[in-house]
């Protein structure tokens, strides 16, 4: 698990220009200052890193990620079902 | 200063090739949103839009024309012709000299611009059509109206995302009410359902996944539409003097710039917008009766915008009829404000404000009346139709019904 959550942390400190060190599993989004737009970018960014498509819409609250851990967990699922390999 | 008037009108989107056709639907609620039918789907995650459907040029053009014309200048063209005809106006001798040509397109000719490059990167072909650049010019539109019509004054076309169509009638509104000219045929254009375009508007995440519902809870973004709007604008001294009929007049324009963020709506640069035109307009809030939202159905523009008419109309704000017509023909872009200038205009005439079709129950954050799902019987005296455009460039009409 510890692959996946490290690269997203990375892409999320990256994108959002947050220090790697704040960023932590149950820390808000709110929190660390990332916006809808940067939400977006970040988006595009795990895409693009494990091939995935996160089915994320800016105005679906259902689709809404809150904490660092309601992305990380969403990008494993979508990793397993897409039959790739999560360490 | 002039009095300007419409005395002429033609649309043509996914509700109807038509005026008519396009009231028809659009006053009854009933939306024209619907799969994606025009291009192929297979790479798109959006399925649904609002499609200009069964439209085929060559029932509209020559073949030899066509080749010229991309499919946003096919819809301006059609417009313009029947707006033109409507009005009964020519553009004979001076007439032609002492008209303008103003039409707003926010991307121009977006099927010739992903044609070529699938051309190009996907079918590895070494040339394009010889008239892609002439083809794909955000003027083209407006400069194959003006060869159509003789129509030898100021032409151009003007370029602000969403709100072009607006920004574009409230030039020709300026330069007929300043005296500069006589006439102008203005209004706006767009085609933008192509592959390349969807899928960029996939990537920022605005797009709905079931349908448009703006101003509801549950409201899950913008769904893309097509399609353009022209109208004959004029002088009253010279549509009276033509016996000419009268739709509305125009009164008033306001125009302002966010000056804050490139995607995110802002309440402070719309209510500028509105109170702008409410001023230019010399009317008092109460006066209003009606507003076309621009009504995107994404969560910031209906927040945003709710927030902007209860700041410019305060507790009246909760009095006034707002509907968003983008819940029935999406969101034609360029076009959208002419789009809806016609659903106004129309409006005005029949004494029947168009709902928001789709509507599903109350946003909190929405609390205004806005029409939801039925069409409401009522004297449009005075409205307003908003536009608020991506980089925060808004622009504001303001119509009155014309009793003689």
């Amino acid at each position: 698990m510890a692959s996946v959550e490290s690269d997203i942390f990375d892409i999320i400190a990256e994108k959002a220009g947050v220090e790697r060190e704040e960023i932590v599993s149950d820390a808000s989004l709110e929190d660390l200052e990332i916006e809808s737009l940067d939400i977006v970018e970040i988006v595009f960014a795990i895409e693009e890193k494990f091939d995935v498509h996160v089915p994320f819409n800016a105005n679906d609250q259902a689709l809404a990620f809150e904490t660092v851990s309601d992305v990380v967990g969403a990008v494993q699922a979508l990793v397993e079902e897409a039959g790739g390999s999560v360490e | 200063m002039n009095r300007v008037v419409i005395t002429g009108l033609g649309v043509i989107s996914a509700a109807g090739h038509n005026a008519a056709d396009f009231w028809n639907q659009v006053s009854n609620g009933q939306s024209a949103i619907g799969p994606i039918t025009t291009i192929p789907t297979d790479a798109l995650n959006v399925g649904i839009g609002a499609e200009v459907a069964g439209f085929d040029p060559v029932e509209y053009f020559p073949k030899r024309q066509l080749g010229m014309l991309d499919r946003f200048s096919q819809f301006g063209l059609v417009a313009a012709r029947e707006a033109v005809c409507d009005s009964g106006v020519n553009f004979d001798d001076e007439a032609g000299e002492r008209a303008a040509a103003i039409i707003g397109s926010g991307a121009g000719g977006q099927t010739t611009l992903d044609d070529s490059y699938y051309a190009i990167y996907a079918e590895k072909k070494t040339r394009v059509h010889p008239f892609t650049v002439p083809r794909l010019m955000i003027n083209a539109a407006t400069s194959h109206i003006t060869m159509e019509h003789g129509v030898t004054g100021p032409a151009y076309s003007v370029a602000s995302a969403c709100s072009s169509a607006n920004h574009a009638m409230g030039q020709a509104f300026l330069m007929v009410r300043g005296g500069m000219v006589d006439t102008a045929i203005t209004g706006g254009a767009e085609a933008t359902i192509t592959v390349g375009t969807v899928k960029a508007w996939e990537a920022l995440r605005v797009m709905a996944s079931d349908t448009c519902r703006p101003f509801s809870k549950g409201r899950t973004g913008m769904v893309l539409g097509e399609g353009a709007a022209v109208f004959v604008f004029e002088t009253l001294a010279k549509a009276k003097a033509r016996n000419a009929k009268i739709y509305a007049e125009v009164i008033g324009h306001g125009l302002s710039s966010d000056a804050m963020d490139i995607t995110l709506p802002d309440a402070n640069g719309a209510a500028r917008a509105i109170s702008g035109a409410l001023k230019d307009a010399g009317i008092n809030p109460e006066d209003v009766d009606y507003v076309n939202a621009h009504g995107t159905g994404t969560t910031a523009n209906d927040v945003t915008e709710t927030k902007a008419l209860k700041q410019v109309f305060g507790d009246y704000a909760f009095k006034i009829s707002v509907s968003s017509t983008k819940s029935m023909i999406g969101h034609a872009l360029g076009g959208a404000g002419a789009l809806e200038l016609a659903a106004v205009v129309l409006g005005m005439r029949d004494g029947l404000a168009p709902p928001t079709a789709n509507y599903c129950e109350p946003d909190p954050e929405c609390d205004l009346d806005y029409i939801p799902n039925k069409p409401r019987e009522m004297a449009i005296n005075v409205a307003i139709s908003n536009s608020f455009a991506f980089g925060g460039l808004n622009a504001v009409l303001a119509l009155r019904r014309f009793d003689g």
